[in-house]
């Protein structure tokens, strides 16, 4: 039995570290001297390990103002998501208006449609709103968080009414009820949703790429894409990119691993 | 006593009234973004792809003009729209088999009863799916490298020659697949995990006794009793294969010999490197009709074995 826990347990570490070497094998990488990587065998780690390609990232290419250009976003990205979704997520669960189920059966149909179909028609209605190449460009999409709903509105569906009917009894209007009384409950779905939406902006690539023309606004995948094309030899100084692009994501999911985790479920399993 | 009970009702009427009017108001504005920034132009694109939309009539709309279904007919006619579908339809042929099977193993293996220190492999396992798409991208772009890259020198190791991973139109979609199932196979392995954690142990532990091998178990009872979650997850990685866009943009820009243009790709390429928007948006309906087919497969699969 003994042996056999330690087969287990050291085939997942080795499964693992295969799984994780990638990110590794980045950051050493993202220390090495120019050109140091571009031998054969490969070196696994930095002779003199420095900090030479993050100095040139944050000198030269200005990766800082991508970099704030992705916080920007992504934060922004959160909040307004989080603004529309949490009411709407809780007046269809447990506010009785008419039409609501038949609305929510609409939405619940449209999660299958994918966000690209409309990409196109999307940019052209963006850009007769003046809203191509700008901040606000690149959040819209985050605002129509249909999936963000269905998540709340699961979450909202174990609120007990008596606990609703209370407080109407008592004479607080709706919003105060949200407000006070349905929010503190919808903590552990609000850091779920708050880390889906952060992630999501934050890892998104395909609408900065359209909707950002100038580069100034560029986020930092798109940013990094664009670098990739122009320096394909710095090997070294694109891992400091990549270091700089997924690891704020990485460390925050790492934090709140758990809240991302029992989210995932709820959104897959039962959807 | 009477007239207590109409207050009573008048203001349960009126509470009625403004519990609807909270739900409309708490409601409509992200119904209103929705059908702004979703519905809307989604229904746009199918009208879009009726029309001759492009850098001209972005310029001046003006110069539109219908044309029926000319876009299609010309789509059909192009050999690079079949290039791309099917591309796609490859990466779904060999994609889907590979990274089921490889979420499955993960999963078995994280659920074993004799591991030690689970939630630290399952993390582990899971990173991968939250990091950045580019960032790793590239990160596997050098891994790839045929040179210098750890890929081929581990091969090497094995006596395997170098592979020309990125520049040889047969391993090139191949070796997207690596990345794309080392980047996505932590997220079935949670669905997976979830759905192992309901097959009961008692059913294993005595197949285990009947002296049935690991693989007898897997098939006979391990995989039946999950079946529904396996189609759950393979109909996923089917939706997840039409969407490849930033994977074949930053490794391989759709080359070489455009062996990793994907539909999504394509539709990029029409809409917004040639501005063909009603071109492009005559392939992201095609696009939608393709998931659309998979998710009814998907439904009524899923009614018929009470999965969801």
């Amino acid at each position: 039995m003994n042996i056999r826990r330690w087969t287990v347990t050291l085939l997942a570490a080795f499964v693992a570290l295969l799984t994780i070497a990638p990110l590794l094998w980045m950051l050493s990488v993202s220390f090495m001297a120019r050109g140091e990587a571009s031998q054969f065998p490969p070196p696994l780690l930095p002779s003199d390990p420095g900090l030479d390609n993050y100095r040139m990232l944050f000198g030269t290419f200005g990766i800082g103002r991508f970099l704030l250009n992705s916080l920007l976003i992504s934060t922004l990205a959160t909040a307004l998501a989080l603004l529309f979704t949490i009411p709407a997520g809780y007046a269809f669960a447990k506010l009785r208006f008419k039409g609501r189920d038949a609305t929510f059966r609409l939405l619940v149909a449209a999660l299958v449609v994918p966000g690209q179909i409309g990409m196109l028609p999307l940019f052209l209605e963006l850009k007769a709103m003046g809203l191509v190449n700008s901040y606000a460009g690149a959040l819209v999409p985050w605002l129509a968080g249909i999936f963000g709903i269905f998540l709340v509105r699961q979450y909202c569906l174990s609120i007990p009414d008596e606990m609703l009917e209370a407080a109407r009894i008592d004479g607080a209007s709706e919003a105060q009820i949200l407000r006070r009384i349905v929010l503190p409950i919808l903590t552990p779905i609000i850091v779920t949703l708050a880390l889906f939406v952060f992630l999501g902006s934050w890892n998104d690539f395909m609408w900065p790429l359209i909707i950002l023309a100038d580069q100034d606004l560029y986020t930092l995948p798109v940013a990094l894409a664009a670098m990739s094309r122009q320096h394909v030899q710095d090997n070294e100084l694109m891992m400091a990119g990549a270091v700089v692009t997924t690891l704020p994501v990485l460390i925050l999911f790492l934090a709140l691993q758990r809240f991302y985790l029992s989210g995932l479920l709820t959104g897959s399993v039962k959807g | 006593m009477s007239a207590q009970r109409r207050t009573n009702e008048s203001a349960s009427a009126a509470g009625r009234a403004s519990e609807a009017r909270a739900g409309w108001a708490m409601s409509s504005p992200a119904l209103a973004a929705i059908i702004l920034f979703f519905v809307l132009p989604a229904i746009a694109s199918l009208a879009l792809s009726f029309t001759d939309f492009d850098i001209y009539a972005l310029a001046d709309i003006g110069n539109l003009r219908f044309v029926g279904f000319a876009n299609y007919e010309r789509l059909i006619g192009n050999p690079l729209f079949w290039k791309a579908v099917t591309n796609t339809l490859l990466f779904v042929g060999f994609g889907v088999p590979f990274i089921v099977a490889l979420s499955l193993f993960a999963a078995m293996l994280v659920n074993s009863r004799w591991l030690k220190w689970r939630p630290v492999w399952r993390v582990a396992l899971f990173a991968p799916y939250v990091t950045t798409l580019v960032a790793t991208a590239v990160v596997w772009r050098y891994l790839l490298h045929t040179r210098y890259g750890l890929v081929n020198y581990l091969l090497s190791l094995f006596g395997i020659a170098p592979i020309d991973w990125l520049g040889d139109p047969h391993a090139s979609l191949p070796a997207i697949l690596i990345f794309v199932g080392w980047k996505t196979f932590g997220y079935n392995m949670i669905i997976f995990l979830a759905a192992l954690q309901t097959v009961p142990r008692e059913l294993d532990e005595a197949a285990r006794i009947d002296g049935a091998g690991w693989f007898t178990r897997l098939r006979h009872v391990t995989l039946p009793a999950i079946a529904p979650t396996v189609l759950l997850v393979s109909v996923l990685t089917v939706a997840g294969m039409f969407q490849l866009f930033a994977e074949p943009y930053v490794m391989t820009q759709g080359g070489p010999a455009q062996s990793t243009v994907t539909i999504l790709y394509f539709m990029y390429e029409e809409g917004f490197k040639w501005w063909n928007l009603g071109s492009g948006a005559a392939v992201a309906f095609l696009l939608f009709l393709c998931i659309l087919a998979v998710t009814l497969v998907q439904l009524r699969l899923a009614n018929r074995s009470g999965a969801i």
